[in-house]
């Protein structure tokens, strides 16, 4: 890996970071409304599994979504507007936070009904196989929605078709405010629900990004020379409520301190230093320059109107 | 002029469009070594192959869900479902995903893909299996759902619903597969939205669509028989629903009765009622005239099924309550 390659993948979450702060600062004094769901915590993720990304591959995710856009290269203005309901956004205001869409980077949304996704997501897929294109999708979904069925089906469909698609399971051990401990028959791995469709599982650490970028590399060249769908589960923690609205009452503060201790931007700040990767002052640019961008982002959103009242009727059929 | 049935005109429609472009292609359950559960795709796996008639596991939101994203990566997926009451099955990923996706994506995604399901009821098939529930999808805006009621438009609506870069509902009676009709051998479309005036008349104005034709045209031969001239129309398209067509003959004929094969309550003639209220209340001679099957599960038995549907004496009975005709 370059030196660039490793300062990117911070910068990505540095960048899903401070986006993440600002939206919480901006829902505070009204600028975004509705629900509000942040990624602070699970920023490895996102960074380290869309890095070896190509851009014919398809994205779909879920509603925690702002991470996945900004690792695809969404840019940060157009993202905020859509959050603030302006006419700029990526959706024209029409989505909002948990309905992010760039058809041009193949980001194929933010869906809000758990588990929805993921027969979509396959669709990409299947379109791919169809076509005989190498192109792959990833699907990005939590522990919440292994219990849906949409989960299961899809999984057994994409593996009797060896569809070329990737299954990424984010697990933060809370649907909303239940623990998985309350929601998992046999044991807390969710590996084995794919081993039973006949699908390849890892588990990686989710706070871990180049673990995150490795392990994803090497499922997806699989993927890509046609051996069917795989599956990562990625372990990983948010920090804030499920959304804005929640107060996380239902866990300790110890346990979300453990999970700091794992910071992935602080370990691998560290790591970067440590392994001689680069200089604070590598580092201190690139913040910069993201804090920059984002102010920028801000300042579009508020800056950006409003849609018209005739856009109402618009884009509901092609 | 050639002389075939509805199921024979879905039938050519799949194939025309199979033949003339390779991104559609058709997924359901049972549609390819079975041939299809009402025989539509049968010899379609020997003729294009397993993987343009793709046979499904029994997981309606797995393979409706996988069909809306391969329309939005460009393919034309035909979907089949076995009944239009397993849409439930199914029914988040064909409101919240197939319906809304361009909407709340502003426009980015299009979701041009059919789904085909036999409605209706009629055939000892319980409460499960007999519901019309295209009453419920042309609610929801994003779709388009039509309903033919004979061969010659089976042919022109399927043409159209493929055509279209929307998802379109396509309802099949499935009481009238059988049914024949005269189809002409050149290429025509029926346009989604356009109601048909099948018969012209100036006494009464009958509407209905899918397997409520063939009793208007019986209820129009008895009244014709008293000397009484209805003007008989098939919706054909219930989203869009053309109320412009039918405004313009009830302002003519003064009376009208509409006709759900589906439950009464929430059937698609409840909103066409309120439409003809509004903008032709003033031209009507008379109270406007709804019938519909009764608002209860349905039922196995054939004479308590027959019972709650609606028929051509419970119409009769109705015209002659309202205007004493």
């Amino acid at each position: 890996m370059e030196k660039k390659e490793y300062l990117d993948l911070y910068k990505k979450m540095y960048l899903i970071r401070r986006f993440e702060e600002s939206c919480g600062e901006n829902y505070s004094k009204g600028f975004i409304r509705g629900f509000l769901h942040l990624y602070i915590g699970e920023e490895a993720i996102a960074a380290g599994s869309i890095a070896p990304l190509r851009e014919d591959d398809y994205i779909v995710t879920h509603y925690r979504d702002h991470g996945h856009a900004i690792a695809r290269g969404l840019e940060t203005g157009p993202l905020m507007a859509e959050l603030f309901g302006k006419k700029t956004g990526v959706s024209g205001g029409k989505g909002g936070s948990m309905h992010l869409f760039d058809a041009s980077k193949n980001f194929m949304g933010g869906h809000a009904i758990v588990g929805a996704q993921i027969p979509l997501a396959a669709g990409f897929a299947l379109a791919s196989q169809y076509q005989k294109k190498d192109s792959i999708t990833v699907v990005y979904f939590g522990d919440g929605a292994t219990n849906q069925g949409t989960f299961h089906e899809t999984m057994n469909l994409a593996s009797i078709w060896k569809l070329p698609i990737l299954f990424f399971l984010e697990n933060n051990f809370y649907g909303m405010g239940t623990s998985v401990e309350k929601i998992r028959a046999n044991g807390k791995s969710f590996g084995n629900l794919a081993e039973n469709y006949g699908i390849p599982s890892t588990v990686v650490d989710g706070m871990d990004v180049l673990a995150v970028k490795e392990t994803t590399e090497e499922a997806i060249k699989k993927i890509r020379s046609g051996s069917g769908p795989a599956f990562i589960e990625a372990t990983t923690f948010r920090y804030q409520g499920h959304s804005m609205a929640d107060p996380a009452k239902y866990r300790t503060d110890k346990e979300l301190d453990e999970w700091k201790e794992k910071d992935p931007l602080i370990n691998f700040h560290k790591h970067l230093i440590d392994q001689g990767l680069s200089t604070e002052s590598d580092i201190e640019k690139i913040s910069k320059s993201a804090d920059d961008e984002l102010s920028e982002a801000v300042k579009f959103a508020t800056e950006s109107p409003e849609p018209d009242l005739d856009d109402i009727k618009n884009d509901i059929y092609a | 002029m050639s002389e075939i049935t509805v199921r024979q005109s879905i039938q050519k429609g799949l194939a025309e469009a199979l033949d003339a472009d390779p991104n559609v292609f058709i997924m359901g359950e049972d549609i390819g070594d079975y041939g299809g559960a009402y025989a539509i795709t049968s010899g379609f796996l020997e003729k294009y192959g397993p993987e343009r008639i793709k046979d499904t596991p029994i997981s309606e939101a797995a393979f409706i869900g996988a069909g809306i994203g391969s329309a939005a990566a460009g393919l034309k997926p035909i979907i089949e479902l076995m009944s239009i009451s397993f849409s439930l099955v199914a029914f988040d990923q064909i409101v919240n995903m197939a319906a809304n996706i361009r909407y709340m994506s502003g426009g980015q995604v299009n979701v041009p893909m059919v789904i085909r399901a036999p409605t209706g009821a009629g055939m000892q098939l319980g409460a499960t299996h007999s519901q019309s529930f295209e009453t419920w999808l042309c609610e929801v805006p994003g779709l388009k759902v039509v309903a033919p009621s004979n061969p010659s438009d089976a042919l022109g609506l399927i043409r159209s619903s493929i055509k279209d870069p929307n998802p379109v509902i396509y309802a099949e009676s499935a009481g009238l597969y059988g049914l024949k009709g005269d189809v002409s051998d050149k290429y025509y479309e029926v346009e989604i939205g356009k109601a048909d005036i099948r018969t012209a008349g100036d006494d009464i104005t009958l509407v209905s669509y899918g397997h409520g034709m063939p009793m208007l045209e019986k209820v129009a031969e008895e009244l014709d028989s008293e000397g009484i001239s209805s003007e008989v129309i098939d919706l054909r398209s219930l989203s869009p629903m053309d109320y412009e067509t039918v405004n313009k003959s009830v302002q003519k004929t003064g009376r009208a009765l509409l006709l759900d094969t589906s439950r009464k309550t929430g059937g698609v003639m409840a909103e066409l009622a309120a439409s003809v209220q509004e903008s032709s209340g003033d031209y009507l001679d008379g109270p406007l005239l709804r019938v519909g099957s009764e608002d209860v599960p349905w039922p196995y038995n054939r004479k308590l099924e027959q019972h709650a549907m609606s028929s051509v004496p419970k119409i009769l009975k109705q015209i002659e309550i309202g205007y004493s005709l």
